[in-house]
């Protein structure tokens, strides 16, 4: 008994120092291949190449207008949906994609990990009546050159329930002010995101000048300290952080929440549900007055694309008129093709989500990556590293 | 024509039973190969792949991977404090959700192993078995919603003037030992059918109060088998990071691995290696009190 367990510690301390050999040899060897990226964009557009593989949102490549999209071109649609911006620049790296749905909190990585190439807008003749607010942004457009298409826009609006919430908020004062939110501890709904601590930041912005917050995007260690520790006063009185919007719909219904940050997806859903909602009205031009966070996408092309014509082909078909409308009309968002709003079947909808209403945008600021160069020239914003672990400690 | 087509297949059968015969070390390595070969290159493999990740950093200008040896990552676990809570949370919620599970488990196992009629065993059986058939998911979404504020246990407790626990580590707690209580229910009656019905008459025959046998005789012997049975309560827990999600807004290990998992790589992987730390050192211990005496 004891010989026998004697030898089979022994085979397993041999197996464990197998495995540490193993690991040691992976770690050093560990091959680092770095390509600058291409820098070449597409001048002529060929004949499809018979397939195209994205990676999207749920919701932006549903078989209604892909199907039509490959019998017009022989390109077969094969879509991976990512569930956040992170996973879609991981997804990007494995350079298996021709093309991605990228929200303004990833394009600039994917710029700067070289992971796409400039977009020839010539190429996709939908490009010229997009809203022109959505060209040449800071999140789609660098040093002077196009990435991508925009594809659609939403806000992230203050909700609140108006049987609970009196007098109705003009502010997000309401739910980050520590004394004024304290009233409505345990019912606040927020975002579970790092990017939520840009919220933060517009909050800031308005309030607190003399911390000179340019864009919340861009927050040096002062500002960035600012907003954590706001959210980090705001954690208590948070009832539940969502991040799909299912949960945050069934927690307003149930009253587990009583007034937080959402999209208009969730206001108009749960409106619909007969709940009684509201969000900021047109006086206060539909948002808080500080403004708000918001949310811009754009089809970007890998700089590996193995079916680059397929991929311009599909950037144009998303922003066309009827497949814009389409996608905007499921997905709850407000298109970016101007040509699309007299396409929609709820003749409303670009009304109810302010598409053509530039006032509206102006105001909000559309997520972009934190990275360190942020344009003072001294590299010492905050990056979006730095973002993730302090989201951590702000939820603790 | 059948015989002919069948005949050269038979030879080669023939010529591997040849090669096989008298060679036990070769028919165990062929048998074992495959096993043996997934467990450790499929599954030992990509752990160590992982795990050397966690030396790893990522270079902040383009979030890519910086394959170089570092201790940056374990640095960072040690000396932030948030890290520290979380670790301790998520073990706490472990160890009580392993106490209470054991404590809930163990009478329903004697009743089954030991009281029940062999009727009434099937269906004890099956009625623990039974929520082991739907989804993870649809349980812990019909908790979160039977403990919003319009949910049924507010709703049932209201009478009372009491108040529900709402969302929270308390929510957290009762999920989990709802979840995992058949995983500590069946190692527990699998150990109390081992000990002979002989054993419980002799203690009495000798004088032994009820309570006495129980604490001299049944317990000491079914001991390991409630160990065994903590091992997976103990694992499930430490490792879940949905429940968490849906019925708290706080984080475990599991949670700030999945936040980290795409931006911060080596990082992740570090948080990894912690659970992993923490089930050995239990595993050891479990060992010492002979919960793999009979496996």
């Amino acid at each position: 008994m004891t010989k026998q367990r004697t030898h089979s510690a022994r085979t397993a301390w041999l197996i464990v120092a197998g495995l540490l050999a193993f690991m040691l040899l992976l770690a050093g060897c560990g091959s680092s291949s770095d390509d600058g990226g291409g820098g070449k964009e597409l001048t002529k557009l060929g004949k499809g190449e018979g397939q195209v593989d994205l990676i999207s949102w749920g919701g932006y490549v549903e078989p209604a207008w892909s199907k039509p999209f490959e019998q017009k071109t022989g390109c077969k649609v094969n879509n991976k949906v990512a569930g956040t911006s992170d996973e879609m620049v991981q997804l990007m790296r494995t350079g298996q994609y021709d093309g991605v749905s990228a929200s303004g909190n990833a394009t600039a990585r994917l710029v700067d990990g070289g992971d796409v190439d400039p977009v020839n807008v010539d190429l996709v003749p939908n490009y010229k009546t997009i809203f022109s607010d959505l060209k040449d942004q800071p999140y789609n457009t660098f040093d002077g050159v196009h990435y991508g298409i925009p594809h659609a826009r939403g806000a992230n609006l203050l909700m609140w329930n108006d049987d609970d919430v009196k007098p109705a908020p003009t502010s997000w004062d309401v739910i980050l002010d520590p004394k004024k939110a304290a009233e409505y501890k345990g019912k606040i709904s927020a975002y579970d995101d790092p990017i939520y601590i840009a919220d933060a930041a517009v909050y800031l912005k308005a309030h607190q000048p003399d911390l000179g917050i340019e864009s919340p995007y861009e927050l040096n260690e002062e500002q960035f300290e600012a907003a954590v520790n706001l959210l980090k006063e705001q954690r208590p009185l948070v009832g539940e952080y969502w991040s799909d919007l299912t949960k945050q719909i069934s927690a307003f219904a149930n009253g587990d929440s009583e007034v937080g940050t959402t999209w208009q997806y969730q206001y108009f859903a749960l409106l619909e549900e007969g709940k009684p909602m509201a969000a900021s009205p047109a006086s206060q031009g539909f948002l808080p007055s500080e403004g708000a966070t918001g949310w811009s996408d754009t089809w970007m092309i890998s700089n590996q694309a193995k079916h680059p014509n397929c991929m311009y082909m599909w950037m144009d078909w998303i922003v066309s008129p009827k497949v814009n409308a389409e996608v905007s009309e499921v997905f709850g968002e407000a298109p970016s093709q101007s040509l699309a709003c007299d396409q929609t079947a709820d003749k409303e909808f670009c009304t109810k989500y302010h598409a053509d209403n530039p006032g509206f945008w102006k105001r909000v600021y559309y997520w972009e990556t934190p990275v360190a160069d942020c344009g003072n020239g001294s590299s010492d914003c905050k990056d979006y590293n730095d973002w993730v672990q302090a989201w951590t400690s702000i939820k603790g | 024509m059948a015989t002919e087509a069948v005949a050269p297949r038979r030879s080669v059968g023939h010529r591997l039973a040849g090669l096989f015969n008298g060679r036990p070390r070769l028919q165990v390595g062929a048998l074992l190969a495959g096993p043996v070969g997934w467990l450790v290159i499929g599954y030992l493999g990509s752990l160590a792949v992982l795990l050397v990740a966690a030396f790893w950093t990522v270079d902040p200008l383009s979030g890519e991977l910086v394959h170089s040896l570092s201790l940056e990552n374990f640095k960072t676990l040690v000396d932030e404090p948030v890290y520290r809570d979380i670790v301790g949370r998520t073990v706490l919620i472990a160890a009580l959700v392993t106490v209470t599970d054991a404590i809930l488990a163990f009478p329903i196992a004697f009743y089954m192993a030991k009281i029940a009629s062999r009727r009434g065993k099937a269906i004890l059986v099956v009625a623990v078995l039974l929520p082991l058939w739907s989804s993870y998911l649809v349980k812990v979404l019909s908790w979160r919603t039977m403990l919003s504020s319009d949910g049924i246990i507010n709703w049932a407790l209201e009478p009372l003037g009491l108040h529900g626990p709402g969302y929270g580590n308390t929510a957290v707690w009762l999920v989990m030992s709802y979840l995992w209580l058949p995983y500590m229910v069946l190692p527990i009656y699998a150990g109390l059918e081992r000990i002979p019905n002989s054993l419980i008459s002799a203690s009495e025959d000798l004088g032994a109060s009820p309570f006495t046998t129980f604490r001299r005789v049944i317990l000491p012997l079914s001991f390991p088998a409630v160990v065994a049975g903590s091992i997976f309560t103990f694992a499930l827990t430490l490792g879940d990071y949905i429940t968490p999600r849906l019925v708290s807004n706080n984080q475990f290990i599991g949670n700030v691995i999945f936040n980290n998992i795409s931006t911060n790589l080596p990082l992740a992987s570090a948080l990894a290696l912690v659970p992993i730390v923490v089930m050995v050192a239990y595993l050891l211990v479990a060992r010492k009190l002979g919960a793999f005496e009979h496996i």
